[in-house]
C-alpha cells in the first residue's frame, strides 16, 4: 500500500527528454504566460514613443515608397497588373510577418538565457509567444493594406471580393508555421555553435529577393533561374497571399501542397530538436 | 507524510574551457557513440570539482551521485562552500538544466526562487510585472488575481503600482518581487540565497514569511545560503554538499557543527594574518572605493587563535587610500561562526589618511566578555553617520577567525560549556548584592 503511493511521482526529471514527449498539458497550464508575453512585447516596445504603435504603418508605408521608386520605376518591373502600391504592400505585408517570425525565434535561447536560467516554464512558450505577437503587428499592417486597397479601388484599380478572401487566416498560419519551425531550429541549433545566427542575419533579406515579394510568378515565366523561386516553399504562399487578395497572378495547388509539407516538417523537426536542446542549452549558451 | 523529492544518483557533468571549432570534434564523437549505442565517453572521465587545483581533464563533476529523499512538509537547508555543488544541485531540482546522469522524482509543484523577480520588465507598471513575473513563476491569472491585494500590501508599494519598475528604487524593486514569489501556491519551494537584499526589516518579514511557509502551510522548503544563523532558524535539516557529493546529511545542528569543521579544514580559520583581496568584499557593491583594506593581523601570542575570556584581542589593520581624506571611522564587527551579529564598535571619527600611504591601525578589544565559541572579524572603514548621511569606503567581511577557548590568560582553565542557546556574551561587570 505504501509503497504504490510512493511510485506516483508527478514529476520525474531525466537526463533528457523522451523524443516524442512533446508536453503539451505542461505548455497550455502556461497560456496565461504566453499572452502576458504578447502583452509585453507590444507594451513594452513603444513605451516613451510619441507615435506609438503607429509606427508598425509607418515603416511598412516607407518600404512601400522606396520600393515604388526602386523596383517600379527604375527597374520597371511588372506587378501583374495590379496597383503597383498595393502589390508592394501585400507582398511586404506577409513576408514581413515571415520574417518577424523567423528572427523572432531563432533568438530563443541566446536573448532569454538570463530567463531561461533561473526560472523553468515550457521553453516553447516563448517562440510561440513571439508568433502571436507579430500576428498582431501583422493585423496592424493588414489594416493599412486594405486602406490602400480601398483607395485604389476609386482610382482605377476596382477591387474583385471573391470567396478566396476565407483562405487568408490559413496562408498566414502556414506563414507562421514556417517561420516557427525553421526560427526554433536555428534557436537550438546556434545554442551552441553561433554561426547560424550570423548566417541568418543577412540570409532573410537574400531570401526576399528568392520570393515573389517585388515582382510576380508570371514574371518568370521560361527564365533559366525559375527553379531557385520553385524550390522556395515560401513562393507560393507570397504569391497565394496575392492572389486571394487581387484575384490575379498564378498558384500550383501542387506548388502549394509542397509548402503545406515543408510546414509540417519544419515545424514537427524544429519542436523536437527544441524540446531537446532545452534539457542542456543552460550549459553551453 | 510521504517523500516529495527523491534524488537517485544524480550527477552532473561540465565541460570546461571555450566553445569553438575544438569542441566540435568532442561532439561528433559522443554523437558516433550515441548512433552506434554505445554510451558516451565522455562520461566516464572527468574529475571532482575542486576549483583551486588545476586537473588534466577537461570534464569535472559538478555533482557525483548525490543520493537523498525529503519528506513532505520538511525545511531543508542546503549547505556548502562555493563550488561544492549547490548551484547545479538547485538549477536540475527547478528544471533549469537537465542532469548528466541519474534522476529526480518529484510529488507535488515545485516553485523556484533561484533570483527574485525573473522576467521583470523594467517599462512595464509594478501590476503589469506582478502578472508577468507571477506567470513565469508558473501561476495562473486567476491564482494572482486572488493574491493581488495581499501581494501590493506586503511589497508596501501601493502608492507606486502603476508607475514603471525602472522608477522604482532598488529595495521597492526587490520588495515586490519577493512578495510575488512568497505568494506561490505551490507544493515545493526552492529558494537561493535572495534573501541577502533589502533593508534589514524586510529582511525579518521575508524569513517570517518563508518560516510561515514550511511550518504553518506544510510546504516543502529548500533552502541555500551561506548565513548558518537564517539557516538554523528555518530549516529543520540539512545537507552539505563538499567537492560535488553529500559529505553529510541529517539534522540542522550536527549540519552546521560539521560545516564548521570544513571551515576549519580548509585552513581559514587559524590563519594569524590575513592579506585582502576581493573575496572578503562580496557584500560590497559600491563603486567609490576610495579607501583599501589590505590586510589584517591578529597579535596575540596564541595557538590557533585560542583566546581566553581575560585576554585582550590585539589586532593590526593595514590600509591605504587613493586620496587625502580626513576623519574617517573604522568599525569593528564581531560575528560568531555560525553568522550570528555579536556587536560592532565604531570608532571615533579621527582616522586621517594620506594618498598612496600606507596606514597601520592597532585594535585593541579591552574586556570583551566573549562567552567561548568561535568568532571571526568584520571591518569597514567610512565617513558619516546615519543622520547625516554616511558613506562606506571597504568593508571587509568573515576576516580573522578567533576562538574563546580559556577562562584564563596562561590558557591552562579551559571554559567546560557554554550552551548556544545562552548567546554570545558573558557578562562580566555585573555586581550582585543581597541584603
Amino acid at each position: 500500500m505504501k509503497v504504490q503511493a510512493q511510485e506516483e511521482w508527478d514529476l520525474e526529471i531525466q537526463p533528457k527528454n523522451k523524443l516524442f514527449d512533446l508536453q503539451l498539458k505542461e505548455v497550455w497550464h502556461y497560456r496565461d504566460l504566453m499572452w502576458l508575453f504578447v502583452k509585453r512585447d507590444f507594451v513594452a516596445q513603444f513605451k516613451q514613443t510619441i507615435l506609438g504603435p503607429l509606427w508598425h504603418v509607418i515603416q511598412p508605408a516607407l518600404t512601400t515608397m522606396m520600393f515604388l521608386l526602386v523596383f517600379g520605376k527604375i527597374a520597371r518591373i511588372p506587378t501583374d497588373g495590379i496597383a503597383p502600391a498595393a502589390f508592394y504592400m501585400a507582398g511586404l505585408t506577409i513576408w514581413n510577418y515571415f520574417a518577424a517570425c523567423l528572427t523572432g525565434t531563432s533568438g530563443t535561447f541566446t536573448a532569454n538565457a538570463s530567463i531561461f536560467g533561473k526560472v523553468y516554464f515550457p521553453r516553447i512558450v516563448m517562440p510561440l509567444s513571439v508568433v502571436i505577437s507579430n500576428m498582431v503587428k501583422f493585423a496592424i499592417q493588414f489594416a493599412l493594406l486594405i486602406i490602400v486597397m480601398v483607395y485604389y479601388h476609386f482610382n482605377g484599380y476596382p477591387i474583385q471580393l471573391s470567396a478566396n478572401l476565407l483562405f487568408i487566416p490559413f496562408i498566414v498560419l502556414l506563414m507562421a508555421g514556417i517561420g516557427l519551425g525553421l526560427g526554433i531550429i536555428i534557436s537550438s541549433v546556434t545554442t551552441k555553435y553561433r554561426d547560424f545566427a550570423v548566417l541568418l542575419s543577412f540570409a532573410v533579406q537574400l531570401l526576399m529577393y528568392a520570393t515573389p515579394v517585388i515582382y510576380p510568378l508570371s514574371y518568370l515565366q521560361g527564365k533559366s533561374f525559375r527553379w531557385l523561386v520553385d524550390i522556395n516553399p515560401l513562393s507560393p504562399v507570397v504569391e497565394s497571399f496575392k492572389y486571394v487578395l487581387f484575384s490575379k497572378g498564378y498558384v500550383d495547388p501542387l506548388h502549394m501542397l509542397y509548402s503545406i509539407i515543408f510546414m509540417l516538417l519544419s515545424v514537427g523537426i524544429g519542436y523536437i530538436i527544441f524540446n531537446r536542446v532545452e534539457k542542456s542549452f543552460m550549459d553551453t549558451v | 507524510m510521504g517523500v516529495a523529492i527523491k534524488v537517485e544518483n544524480l550527477s552532473k557533468q561540465y565541460r570546461l574551457g571555450k566553445i569553438g571549432t575544438g569542441s566540435i570534434a568532442h561532439d561528433l564523437n559522443k554523437w558516433w557513440h550515441t548512433v552506434r549505442g554505445k554510451e558516451n565517453p565522455y562520461l566516464k572521465i572527468g574529475e571532482t570539482n575542486d576549483r583551486s587545483t588545476k586537473g588534466n581533464s577537461d570534464y569535472v563533476w559538478s555533482l557525483k551521485d548525490i543520493n537523498f529523499e525529503i519528506e513532505q512538509g520538511d525545511a531543508v537547508g542546503i549547505i556548502g562552500r562555493n563550488g561544492a555543488g549547490k548551484s547545479t544541485l538547485l538549477k536540475i531540482l527547478s528544471r533549469v538544466t537537465g542532469p548528466s546522469t541519474g534522476s529526480v522524482k518529484v510529488k507535488g509543484r515545485i516553485a523556484s526562487l533561484l533570483e527574485v523577480g525573473t522576467g521583470f520588465h523594467p517599462e512595464l507598471s509594478g501590476r503589469e510585472n506582478i502578472f508577468l513575473n507571477g506567470a513565469i513563476l508558473g501561476m495562473r491569472k486567476a491564482e494572482i488575481k486572488k493574491h493581488f491585494d495581499t501581494i501590493v500590501d506586503f511589497a508596501g508599494v501601493e502608492r507606486y503600482i502603476d508607475t514603471p519598475v525602472k522608477r522604482y528604487s532598488s529595495g521597492m524593486y526587490v520588495r515586490l518581487a519577493f512578495a510575488v514569489a512568497a505568494h506561490l501556491e505551490s507544493e515545493i519551494l526552492i529558494v537561493d540565497e535572495v534573501l541577502a537584499v533589502g533593508d534589514a526589516e524586510f529582511q525579518k518579514k521575508c524569513l517570517g514569511k518563508m518560516n510561515d511557509v514550511s511550518k504553518g502551510e506544510g510546504r516543502t522548503v529548500l533552502f541555500v545560503s551561506h548565513n548558518m544563523a537564517s539557516i538554523r532558524n528555518l530549516c529543520s535539516s540539512g545537507i552539505i554538499l563538499q567537492n560535488g557529493m553529500v559529505r553529510y546529511s541529517g539534522n540542522i545542528e550536527n549540519c552546521i557543527e560539521d560545516y564548521t569543521k570544513l571551515d576549519i579544514e580548509n585552513g581559514d580559520y587559524n590563519k594569524k594574518h590575513v592579506i585582502i583581496d576581493d573575496s572578503y568584499r562580496r557584500f560590497f557593491a559600491s563603486h567609490e572605493r576610495n579607501i583599501d583594506f589590505l590586510s589584517v593581523e591578529i597579535l596575540n601570542k596564541s595557538l590557533n587563535n585560542a583566546l581566553a575570556t581575560n585576554e585582550d584581542i590585539i589586532l593590526e589593520i593595514k590600509i591605504k587610500s587613493v586620496k587625502d581624506i580626513d576623519g574617517c571611522r573604522i568599525a569593528v564587527g564581531v560575528n560568531n561562526i555560525n553568522d550570528t551579529p555579536c556587536g560592532v564598535h565604531f570608532s571615533e571619527q579621527n582616522i586621517e589618511v594620506k594618498a598612496n600611504e600606507v596606514q597601520k591601525l592597532k585594535v585593541i578589544f579591552k574586556d570583551h566578555q566573549l562567552a567561548k565559541g568561535k568568532y571571526y572579524f568584520d571591518f569597514s572603514i567610512g565617513k558619516g553617520n546615519q543622520i547625516e548621511g554616511f558613506k562606506d569606503f571597504d568593508i571587509i567581511h568573515k576576516t580573522i577567525f578567533f576562538e574563546i577557548a580559556y577562562s584564563d590568560i596562561e590558557s591552562k582553565q579551559m571554559i567546560p560549556i557554554w550552551h548556544s542557546s545562552w548567546g554570545n556574551i558573558n557578562f562580566q561587570n555585573i555586581e550582585i548584592t543581597q541584603n
